[in-house]
């Protein structure tokens, strides 16, 4: 569990990082906090022959909220964001769903950027911003460009950056007065990636039941998925009666997880229609209906 | 006046180095010129090779040696079996380094010493093995039928031995019962996993032909001989040391693990220091494990719920080699009638080698997987007939007017199984006072009405503890008055030498400050074996209490001629020995140390020093036990249990120190915890290990144990001086059966039925809806 030689580069400028990837293609790989991308180097799993730490680019590690949203760094530490007072009043959801990655120890080195970089299918942060509807700027050689979250996550530990793109920034819009949210996990223990996460937002809207949902779910399969049968249920019927049970249920019907050393396809499934149902109700409630 | 230290919450006195980051474990051992090994794995279950070639390895800036089997010689004959069984029909040990056939994914191939651990795993990539695999034997059931691949070509069958303990008339008790049980038991257990893996550091003085080893190990006197047994030298030139070793729990003592002979042939054949540092994924494939027995039981019980007898018939996974003996199979055997009076046990092992990492005992050896096969066989009778299952415990309990209670069977070290010493009818009713098993049982119906799921569930546990061989301490007191205690058998974290402390000061009078605890070095004290089996405290402190007496005695004579007084009219106090009466005549015991050695005036034949070893073997070894107590509530949605209450009721004699106990207690019980719900070693049909990351291998943190209330019966062990029984491992053994019957109990409307361990969240959920376990 030693890594194979590789060189190290460790620039203060966001335009040096990027002139890096640029010089050496596909060989060479950002280093943010470490905690995803040491392990794979530790197993030999990734063999990159340069790496760019990320680390003292001052620039990248800003928390503020300007016109409404959110602006987020790519190497704000994923502790940092999680303590954050604005986060914590424009957008709980965010603010949950990081007391639920891994452990203190890790938070205090692992960015949000590197999470979404990294797209393990069953972490928190891509279901979380994809429900949000964030924003992922992207900057290569060519410049930059914005990439919407429903179209940054491409499959397990895919996303839409080129190996010569740094991530360099996300951008939470602001949410609607009235918005109900919830974030539900069921892990095996306190702090490991999630079997099955639900990340619920229920926006006032001028639909038929006055709501507007999003149900994103993780853990089942190559990453967040949007539920769109759970939000039309929601949408048509809203939150009342057995709505949130039947979105459970849409939910779990639209998911397609496999067996895996650590849950079977159909336990996923229960999970999936039980977690969405709490995570909708629990939404309804702080939506105050 | 004599201050009292045994029964006393001393402080260890282990803690201020190891809190602070002073203490000096494998790793933090630097040697100048040290180089550093990396040994490569086979990576099939089952193949042969006829060729290693390490040419690019060795080409390798950097790299020093690549060791095969062949460089070896004598020093890879095959390892020791270190416990006989009546029953064996093939008995297999391992070699230090695979000759041409592998049998389990991580067997050692060759090792790799180079500049750096870096340099020695990227050497590692480059060497070539022309393996051709074959068909593996993996699945335990499997391999144990007739036409299965075998592990071992020179065998006709993988069933490696079979073993019966037969007690009573099992013909009558079936014969006289109204209900049989018959069932299929399935308890399963991961491996210890201690925080420090293993680790082995060698230096061979060339000038002084000798050679140095620290080493993880639990045994550090025995490995001495074998190791210097394969190296082919003499045991006065070997020294093992255990440094500081960052828990044992039964994985570290193997005598010997591959690692421990070629790291010391390496830095011999090199000349030159050489540290090996096991990683996380070698302990997980390289080191041993604990893993599955299928119990095939029938239990013949009254309807008034007395049980008459049990039928077991069982497998044990024996992994690929089986130099241990089958101790786990003996020991489960051994305990299957647990605490109660059951009048005809018949049982039957059979121990059988599968292309998987060899299983040798962790915490509580086997004694989990007999117990949750009786204690969760008494629930499913109880259910049957209707009856509580604390109620038919009740009514088979042995009874103190019945001890001593011979229960017939015969434990490791072939220890017969005599209850004595305890209360079981006692301990069962604190416990279920302590759990409020009635008001639980009370709130039920109104609960599930409300979809709450909340159950509580008990196992009993009886444990051999203190068993052979012998262990030897020796006392000696210093000129300076300071007491130098040592003894062979050496610490992985359990506090020995507070405890050792203890017992010394206690008996000389004298502050445990002015005691010095050595242990674990094979060059300081070279008798008895190692720390397992919840020994040390009634083995090691037996003999400390013997040696320090012997102590007194000789202090109180040579006091009594420099006084000039008898010794009957001597006391010894505040380390010193006084006049009775008169505490201003009075002689240190330093002085009577220093007197003790008159160089000008010995008489030849004498021994000098103020000093004793006593060498302690309890034949009988000494039984602990307890009940655990488990209230949980299950969310029958997710199959998610949460622990709401856990209480240990135990005893195990006089405690030395009460806090160390409650350390070893808390400790065990999660790991029993862990067994009980978490932990499971999974392999894929060919044999390839599929968990060898703590992101697979689920070890619950703080988070997952519940808060743990202790409740100590102190019932005096008759068998050795100190009144003691073992409690290293009691913790761990019926944390799975306390689990599965309160999670049983919990899903009682479902009707559900646990037959397996770990129960994972999905086998929870596959129990509420009846469905085929995944
Ligand atoms: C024990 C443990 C438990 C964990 N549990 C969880 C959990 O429950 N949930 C969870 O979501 N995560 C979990 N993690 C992972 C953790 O959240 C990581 O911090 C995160 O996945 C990666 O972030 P990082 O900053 O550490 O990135 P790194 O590990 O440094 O990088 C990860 C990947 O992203 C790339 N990358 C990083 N930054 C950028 C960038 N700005 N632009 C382009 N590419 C980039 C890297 O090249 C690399 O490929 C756990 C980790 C550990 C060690």
């Amino acid at each position: 569990m030693k890594p194979p030689p590789f060189a190290y580069e460790c620039p203060t400028e966001v335009a040096d990082a990027v002139a890096l990837l640029a010089a050496h293609g596909a060989d060479a790989r950002p280093l943010a906090g470490g905690q995803s991308l040491v392990p794979l180097l530790n197993f030999r799993l990734a063999r990159p022959a340069v790496l760019v730490d990320l680390n003292r680019i001052a620039a990248l590690g800003h928390v503020t909220v300007e016109n409404g949203a959110l602006r987020i760094g790519a190497m704000a530490r994923q502790a940092a964001v999680e303590a954050d007072p604005g986060v914590a009043r424009g957008w709980p959801l965010l603010t949950d769903a990081i007391s639920h990655i891994a452990h203190p120890q890790i938070r205090n080195r692992g960015t949000i950027g590197g999470s979404l970089a990294h797209n393990d299918p069953a972490a928190e942060l891509p279901a979380v911003m994809l429900a949000l509807d964030a924003e992922m700027t992207a900057l290569g050689p060519e410049g930059t460009r914005t990439v919407p979250s429903g179209e940054f996550f491409a499959g397990t530990m895919e996303t839409a950056l080129a190996p010569d793109e740094l991530l360099t920034e996300i951008r939470v819009p602001e949410l609607p007065e009235g918005t109900g949210w919830s974030f539900r996990e069921a892990a095996r223990r306190q702090g490991d990636f999630a079997l099955v996460a639900v990340a619920v937002l229920l926006r006032p809207s001028g639909s038929s039941s006055g709501i507007d949902a999003r149900v994103v779910v993780t853990g089942t399969g190559d990453g967040p998925q949007r539920m769109r049968e759970a939000e039309a249920v929601l949408a048509e019927r809203g939150t009342g009666g057995d709505a949130c049970e039947a979105a459970g249920n849409a939910a779990a019907q639209a998911s397609e997880p496999a067996d895996d050393p650590h849950a079977p396809a159909w336990y996923r499934q229960r999970l999936v229609a039980a977690l969405t149902r709490r995570a909708c109700r629990e939404a309804a409630m702080r939506m105050g209906r | 006046m004599t201050t009292q230290l045994i029964g006393e919450p001393v402080e260890r006195r282990e803690d201020a180095r190891l809190l602070t980051g002073r203490a000096r474990f494998i790793d933090d051992i630097h040697l100048p010129e040290m180089l550093h090994a990396a040994v490569l794995r086979s990576p099939h279950a089952k193949a042969r090779f006829t060729r290693i070639d390490a040419s690019a390895a060795l080409a390798l800036p950097g790299v020093h040696a690549v060791i095969t089997h062949e460089d070896l010689g004598s020093a890879n004959a095959p390892m020791p079996l270190l416990n006989e069984d009546p029953g064996f029909i093939y008995p297999r040990t391992h070699q230090a380094l695979a000759p041409g056939q592998v049998r389990f994914v991580g067997e050692a191939v060759a090792l790799v010493v180079a500049d750096s651990r870096y340099l020695a795993e990227d050497a590692l990539d480059l060497i070539e093995v022309d393996y051709v695999p074959e068909p593996a034997a993996v699945d335990l059931a499997a391999a144990a039928q007739p036409g299965a691949p075998l592990v071992h070509d020179d065998t006709e069958s993988n069933v490696a031995c079979r073993t019966a303990d037969n007690t009573g008339d099992i013909e009558s008790a079936f014969a006289a019962a109204d209900f049989v049980l018959r069932e299929e038991l399935r308890p399963e257990r991961g491996a210890a996993q201690p925080m420090e893996t293993r680790g082995v550091v060698a230096r061979y003085d060339a000038s002084l032909e000798q050679l140095t080893i620290w080493d993880t190990t639990q045994a550090p006197v025995s490995a001495r001989g074998v190791i210097a047994d394969k190296l082919g030298m003499a045991e006065a030139a070997v020294t093992v040391i255990a440094p500081d070793v960052g828990g044992g729990f039964g994985v570290k003592i193997y005598l010997v693990y591959p690692e421990e002979v070629l790291v010391p042939f390496a830095a011999r054949m090199l000349d030159r220091p050489v540290k090996w540092i096991e990683d996380r994924r070698e302990h997980f494939i390289g080191s041993n494990h604990e893993r599955l027995m299928v119990h095939r039981i029938e239990v013949a019980a009254t309807k008034d719920g007395r049980i008459l007898g049990i039928k077991d018939h069982f497998l044990y996974d024996s992994g690929a080699y089986c130099p241990y003996g089958p101790i786990n199979a003996q020991c489960a055997q051994a305990i299957l009638p647990g605490p109660y009076k059951i009048p005809a046990v018949h049982s039957t092992y059979e121990a059988v080698y599968t292309n998987t990492p060899t299983v040798s005992p962790y915490r509580g050896a086997g004694q989990p997987h007999g117990n949750f096969v009786t204690e969760t066989a008494m629930n499913h009778v109880a259910c049957a007939l209707g009856l509580d299952a604390a109620e038919i415990r009740r009514r088979n309990l042995v009874r103190p007017e019945d001890c001593p209670w011979d229960s017939g069977r015969i434990f490791q070290g072939n220890t017969p199984f005599i209850h004595r010493d305890s209360d079981y009818p006692a301990q069962l009713a604190k416990a279920l006072d302590a759990l409020d098993y009635e008001g639980v049982k009370r709130s039920q119906p109104a609960e599930r009405e409300q979809g709450i799921f909340r159950g509580a569930g008990i196992a009993f546990f009886v444990e051999g503890t203190g068993i052979s061989p012998y262990e030897g301490v020796e006392v000696r007191v210093e000129p300076t008055g300071h007491v130098h205690v040592t003894t062979g058998y050496p610490s992985q974290g359990q506090g020995h030498h507070t405890t050792l402390a203890q017992v010394v000061a206690e008996t000389l009078a004298v502050a445990p400050e002015q005691v010095v605890v050595e242990s674990g070095r094979s060059d300081r004290f070279a008798w008895g074996v190692g720390t397992f089996a919840s020994r040390s405290a009634v083995v090691g402190g037996s003999a400390a209490l013997g040696a320090a007496k012997a102590v007194r005695a000789r202090a109180l004579d040579l006091a009594s001629d420099e006084l000039e007084v008898a010794p009957e009219d001597l006391v010894l106090e505040d380390g010193a020995v006084h006049v009775k009466g008169a505490p201003q005549m009075a002689v240190t015991l330093g002085a009577l140390a220093y007197a003790a050695n008159p160089i000008n005036t010995l008489t030849s034949g004498a021994e000098p020093g103020l000093r004793a070893a006593d060498y302690y073997r309890s034949p009988d070894g000494a039984i602990a036990s307890g009940v655990h107590g488990a209230v949980v509530v299950v969310d029958v949605a997710t199959g998610m249990v949460e622990i709401e209450t856990y209480v240990v009721v135990h005893d195990c004699g006089v405690m030395i120190n009460p806090t160390i106990v409650e350390g070893q207690i808390l400790g065990g019980t999660a790991q029993g915890i862990g067994g009980a719900f978490y932990e499971k070693l999974r392999f894929d049909d060919d044999g390839q290990p599929l968990v060898t990351t703590f992101m697979d291998y689920l070890i619950p943190t703080a988070m997952e144990i519940p808060s743990i209330e202790i409740h100590h019966m102190e019932s005096r062990c008759s068998l050795n001086p100190l009144g003691v029984k073992g409690v290293g491992e009691g913790g761990a053994i019926p944390a799975a059966a306390a689990f599965a019957g309160a999670v049983e109990d919990a899903l009682e409307p479902f009707g559900a039925t646990v037959r397996a361990v770990p129960l994972d969240p999905p086998a929870i959920l596959a129990l509420i809806e009846g469905r085929a376990e995944s």
